[in-house]
């Protein structure tokens, strides 16, 4: 039997960057909260050792455990998913600082027109551009909303950048000033330059100097090390959620952070969430943690996996499209391309996960749709990183994978190969969405999330444009093989793509259409908010956490103004009529 | 050890001819002298035969996993394949990567130990991956003994006597899903052998494989710096002598 610990003011499922968001803000002004965390705990002394590509960025070190839990998946609705049984397209996080600990920084803010894409693009192009089986919506908010609420996390994280003639506008310089400059983004820069493009050094969470933040966090210079996306830093210089809210929570005396703690169930008495059940991984015991507010923070997957299983919201069905639950899942495409120099070797083994330059002079509706047969684009960018040996080893097309001239080919280009890379926005279908698997379990026993999801033809066309723009920049850089990426036949869970999921329960203004409202409430359970790219309407060209970000800053206003007059944050827009 | 000392010595020579290295600078007055005694090493550079090497280091250079020699012969002759010696530098087998692999399978990766292994089974698409009941150790043993089966059947004699352009062949219909395999599908095997021999290759040496860093060295990766805040911005080509994980512990 489970046993019933005291009633909370608050607590949160999962303690990564959004959970960390939450319990930060919440506890500055007196809130009580509790942060159950599946994983371990983890700090900058445990990044030490870190840098090890085979640990760490093969074998992910700090990624989930899959042997207690995963997805589901299938590209189309008559297909059997299977699970998913190692990690590969995304890599979802676990521990303290969740995800927050192994990403690469790159900080972006959706475009205004995300916000409102539904509106701006049938203003613009009329109501049939795509056709009714892309379930394009608003989001119920604006950008000028959210603006203060995306500097709130910036300066949290102390972002390093610049000005973007093509971005968002802002109303505030970034905390800190942009990284630096290296052959290989003044190379880009000068090429796009050249093509009359608006070129910018990537928004970063690697930062460019020693900041404190308004918390009185320090987060250091980075060192460009090369071991960051993947890799927890050594030096406590990439932002996260371990050297900033976490800390902050914790000094305030108000947040209580359990780990090990796997959240299994939120309790729900039809109207309201009670509190949640989990299991202490250590010994386990099954708890039930009751709380006046339950804030879902475990990302897009279980944020969706928890709701579906506890019968919170209608569960979205792709025949009638009906229900919210699961709707508009969303990923992204990577459109790109390959450059070989012959006569150039670039330090690409040194980098930052956020180090690079780009543009956006092809994302959102900064450039004329009306000719083509796609919304949307997506920031086109070259990103320094650090190429490791074991996951870095481009051989032009025609080159075999293994073998005499791989190695020949792969050792020659190791140093000699660059690459442009789009985030192409992902547009909702109505056939792709997340619902729960039939056959296959937890550890637990619960039902694992099946992920139903293939590209469509929005995406295949925006994959071209793309990968072509990508082309033009790569052969002013002075390449000698430019190779455009092409899309493939099919969404693959196998291969490595980005950690950018988005959707499933959806923020808007209409109840029948989204799950939750713009504070991230909850339509249905007034005391229950859900925070993360879960929320995001459709996936925009940009990489999500600074959105995520903002949005969490904003919900975690909203569980204040809850707290204090209760019921619903917003009222619900009458009924809209459906695409 | 005289032998040993030859070899250290080709490598020190390869690795001087092939960089460029400036005095002082970034790697600083020291660089020879580092490299001239990097001792601790040297010992993981071959695959040395016990008897002839009683070096300590090499004590890890013997079997957790394969329980006959042969499967591991097998094993390493592929791998030599897929990563063969050349002009660069040394092919798989010098540089460990049979006993990377080997050890790698007696572990939580042979075991699938962090991943979901629960039933049912099904083959699934080339789009939903990993699917077979097999672990990864159950996987290559089956994959082992097919390559052999698959030379006997086609040329009449073990993996380990032919051509390299017939070991090929048969790897290549492995690559080419054109085997029949029990529990698992030829793709699966040989997309994993041929990841599992990168891996050996460019690991860290601590996991037994890149010998002497000698992948690293053939690739000009450096290995484990702490910072490159200093060269990040310069336009040439900056080589640094590798440096292992095991440098960590130093300071
Ligand atoms: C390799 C990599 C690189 C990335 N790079 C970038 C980038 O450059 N820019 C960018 O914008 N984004 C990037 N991301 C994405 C970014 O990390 C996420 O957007 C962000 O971490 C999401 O925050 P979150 O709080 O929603 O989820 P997470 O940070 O993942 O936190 C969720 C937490 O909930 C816990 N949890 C889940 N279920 C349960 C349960 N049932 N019980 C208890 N706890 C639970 C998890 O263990 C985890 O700790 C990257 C991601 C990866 C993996
Ligand atoms: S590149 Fe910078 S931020 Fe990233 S791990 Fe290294 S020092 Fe830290």
């Amino acid at each position: 039997m489970a046993k019933k610990l005291k009633k909370v003011d608050v607590v949160t499922v999962g303690v990564g960057w959004t959970g960390g968001i939450i319990a930060a803000e919440l506890t500055k002004q007196g809130v009580q909260v509790v942060g159950l965390e599946r994983g371990k705990a983890r700090s900058t002394e445990d990044f030490q050792h870190v840098h090890d590509e085979y640990r760490y960025a093969i074998r992910y070190e700090l990624m989930q455990d899959l042997s207690r839990e995963t997805i589901t998946f299938r590209n189309h609705r008559d297909e059997r998913a299977l699970p998913m049984r190692q990690l590969g397209s995304f890599l979802l996080g676990e521990g303290l600082g969740g995800a927050g600990v192994h990403w690469n920084g790159q900080t972006w803010r959706f475009l205004p027109y995300d916000f409102e894409i539904k509106t701006k693009t049938e203003e613009k192009y009329g109501p049939n551009k795509l056709g009714s089986d892309y379930t394009l919506q608003d989001w119920g908010i604006t950008y000028e909303e959210l603006d203060p609420y995306f500097y709130k996390f910036e300066q949290m994280a102390g972002i390093s950048g610049e000005d973007n003639p093509k971005g968002a506008p802002r109303n505030n310089p970034y905390p800190t000033p942009p990284m630096k400059e290296t052959p290989i983004t003044k190379l880009f820069k000068d090429a796009a330059k050249n093509k009359n493009l608006h070129p910018v050094h990537i928004p970063s969470g690697n930062l460019s100097e020693r900041y404190e933040n308004p918390d009185g966090q320090t987060i250091n210079q980075c060192q460009y090390c090369g071991f960051c996306e993947r890799f927890g830093c050594e030096y406590g210089a990439k932002t996260s959620p371990n050297v900033t809210v976490i800390p902050t929570a914790k000094k305030t005396g108000n947040f209580e952070l359990r780990t090990h703690a796997n959240v299994t169930e939120i309790l729900y008495d039809g109207s309201k969430a009670t509190g949640v059940k989990y299991v202490d991984l250590q010994t386990g015991e099954e708890f039930i943690q009751p709380a006046d507010v339950v804030v879902l923070t475990s990302y897009v997957m279980n944020n969706a996996r928890l709701l579906l299983q506890a019968g919170i919201g209608k569960p979205y069905d792709p025949e009638t499209r009906t229900g919210v639950i699961g709707k508009n899942y969303c990923y992204q495409i990577l459109p790109g391309a390959t450059g070989f120099f012959e006569d150039k070797k670039f330090n690409t083994y040194m980098g930052a996960g956020a180090l690079g330059a780009a543009v956006d002079d092809y994302n959102g509706d900064n450039f004329d749709h009306s000719k083509l047969d796609f919304i949307h684009g997506g920031v086109l960018a070259i990103s320094q990183t650090g190429q490791r040996p074991i996951n870095n080893n481009v051989v032009p097309n025609d080159t075999p994978n293994w073998g005499k001239e791989f190695k020949a080919q792969s050792i020659k280009y190791y140093h000699r190969n660059l690459a442009i890379g789009a985030q192409g926005a992902s547009i909702p279908h109505r056939n792709n969405y997340l619902s729960l698997d039939p056959d296959y379990k937890d550890v637990f026993g619960f039902p694992l999330l099946r992920m139903t999801y293939d590209f469509t033809e929005q995406d295949r066309k925006l994959h071209d444009y793309l990968s072509g723009k990508c082309a033009d920049i790569m052969k002013e850089m002075g390449a000698d093989i430019v190779e455009p990426r092409e899309i493939k036949d099919h969404y693959s869970i196998v291969p490595y793509q980005t950690t950018h999921n988005t959707g499933g329960v959806i923020m808007g203004a209409d109840p029948e259409t989204s799950a939750v409202n713009n504070y991230l409430q909850m339509w249905d359970a007034d005391n229950l908010f859900v925070v993360g790219a879960s929320a995001f309407a459709h996936n925009g060209g940009y990489n999500p956490t600074g959105t995520v970000g903002a949005l969490a800053y904003r919900a975690a206003e909203g569980i204040m103004k809850y707290r204090e007059n209760k019921g619903q944050l917003v009222k619900a827009k009458a009924a809209s009529k459906r695409a | 050890m005289a032998d040993e000392n030859t070899k250290s010595t080709m490598s020190r020579r390869r690795f001087i001819k092939n960089s460029s290295y400036v005095a002082g600078g970034a790697i600083g007055g020291g660089f020879l002298g580092t490299i001239l005694g990097r001792n601790v090493f040297t010992d993981n550079q071959q695959q040395a035969s016990p008897e002839k090497n009683n070096n300590a280091n090499d004590y890890n250079r013997a079997l957790m996993y394969f329980t006959r020699q042969k499967d591991f012969d097998i094993l390493s002759a592929a791998t030599e394949r897929i990563f063969p010696e050349d002009e660069n530098g040394p092919g798989a087998i010098k540089l460990g990567v049979p006993y990377f692999i080997d050890h790698q399978l007696a572990g939580a990766y042979g075991h699938n130990d962090r991943e979901y292994m629960q039933r049912p089974f099904y083959p699934g698409s080339d789009f939903q991956g990993y699917q077979t009941r097999l672990k990864r150790h159950e996987v290559f043993m089956v994959g082992i003994q097919a390559i052999e089966n698959e030379s006997q059947k086609g040329f009449d004699s073990s993996f380990l006597d032919l051509e390299d352009k017939q070991k090929d062949e048969i790897l290549q219909k492995f690559q080419d899903g054109k085997v029949d395999l029990k529990g698992v599908t030829p793709t699966t095997f040989f997309e994993l052998l041929r990841s599992a021999t990168l891996e050996g290759a460019y690991s860290d040496p601590l996991y037994g494989g890149n010998g002497n860093m000698e992948g690293w060295l053939m690739k000009e990766y450096p290995g484990n710096y702490m910072s490159y805040i200093n060269d990040i911005g310069k336009d040439k080509f900056i080589k640094k002598e590798p440096k292992p994980l095991r440098a960590h512990f130093a300071s």
